[in-house]
């Protein structure tokens, strides 16, 4: 099907910046569920709040549109009463791992099988760009006038400490490779977590002295490298791309109908 | 393996923004922007069909059409 029988298209052009990652990341996923064949009714986007959250709005499949930082809540409620759909949770850094901290580690923990993409930029930019737990040590951002001294979170690491069964991370640069982690995501059994770094020219950009759209691409691609290259041998500080986790554990609805099953055998 | 070949490259003048990312990393160097900031196709001969353009595009404006196959 081409690319318009998935958007609703009364709502373009989006209302997303000029080079916004955020639209490459709604590209990228399209391709992908064009790829497997899934059927639209048998798909939903839940969002939270935040520039990227706005991405359910532009998919025509079932979506929710929800509380910021709350996505996950909405999407275990979701998928427990409807276990054959496909629930898929796209997220900005703010809303993943500031205010929805709490509900991505324990998403994690159960092993729910929902797809996690954290379109992460580094900022809040729906707000103005204040600082978020993935900006790290150094960074410029409204809130960080004379830079930020919080050290940041490892999206892969805290995921797969907290027991997410598919990890992964690529980048807007990236886009095939982005696809074929998405695609595995989705397909795997579980909670699968895919990082998706992203561009915010408008906010990270200018406050980072990182230049427009383009250069923030170029940036990703010589600041990154498949995991386990040699290149990180020799520059520790490049940033691993590629699968982390990939592994097989009972998952919490399949979990959940035994126990009922199992309670319901003496009556 | 026959060459694949692009039939059309349209952009959707409305959508495109002018970011500059498919200019930019197009392989063949197949686009460029117009005097309205808008990306356009100026050597579609060139063009491989890798569809990377249409996939980075964040305002999802390129559509590649490929030229079936000859039997
Ligand atoms: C409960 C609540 N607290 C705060 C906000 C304000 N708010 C809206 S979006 C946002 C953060 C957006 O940043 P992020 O999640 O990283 O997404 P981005 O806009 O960068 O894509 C905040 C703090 C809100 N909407 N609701
Ligand atoms: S403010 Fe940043 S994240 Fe929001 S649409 Fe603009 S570029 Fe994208
Ligand atoms: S990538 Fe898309 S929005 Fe950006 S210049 Fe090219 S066609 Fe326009
Ligand atoms: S399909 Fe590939 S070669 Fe053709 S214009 Fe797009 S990026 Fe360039």
């Amino acid at each position: 099907m081409p690319v318009k029988d998935y958007i609703r298209e009364r709502f373009f052009p989006h209302i997303w910046c000029s080079g916004c990652g955020h639209g490459t990341v709604l590209n990228v996923l399209i391709r992908v569920i064009e790829r497997l064949g899934l059927n639209k009714s048998d798909i939903v986007i839940v969002s939270g709040i935040g520039c990227s959250s706005r991405i359910a709005g532009y998919l025509d499949f079932h979506t929710m549109h929800t509380l910021h930082g709350r996505a996950l809540a909405f999407a275990t409620g979701i998928k427990l009463n409807r276990p054959e759909l496909n629930v898929i949770v796209p997220m900005g850094d703010g809303d993943a791992l500031a205010i929805g901290g709490n509900h991505f580690i324990h998403a994690a923990r159960r092993n729910i099988d929902i797809t996690a993409i954290v379109m992460n930029n580094r900022i809040y930019g729906m707000t103005g760009g204040q600082y978020s737990p993935l900006s790290g040590y150094g960074i410029f951002a409204s809130t960080a006038p004379y830079s930020s001294v919080d050290q940041s979170f490892d999206v892969a690491e805290l995921a797969a400490a907290a027991g997410a069964t598919f990890v992964a991370r690529s980048t807007t640069y990236h886009v095939n490779e982005a696809a074929q982690m998405i695609q595995k995501a989705i397909l795997h059994k579980g909670f699968s977590v895919v990082e998706i770094m992203s561009q915010c020219p408008t906010y990270f950009g200018r406050k980072n002295r990182q230049g427009d759209a383009v250069d923030m691409l170029k940036y990703m691609r010589d600041t990154t490298t498949p995991i386990g290259s040699g290149a990180k041998g020799q520059n520790p500080e490049l940033i691993e791309r590629g699968v982390f986790v990939n592994k097989e554990l009972p998952e919490y609805c399949s979990a959940y109908d035994e126990v009922i099953r199992h309670a319901m055998e003496g009556r | 393996m026959p060459k694949r070949r692009l039939k059309e490259l349209c952009i959707n003048k409305e959508w495109c923004k002018g970011c500059g990312i498919c200019i930019e990393f197009c392989p063949k160097g197949v686009l460029e922007l117009d005097t309205q900031d808008k990306a356009v196709p100026v050597r579609n001969e060139d063009c491989v069909v890798c569809r990377l353009c249409e996939m980075l595009c964040p305002d999802l404006a390129i559509d590649i059409v490929e030229e079936e196959e000859a039997e």
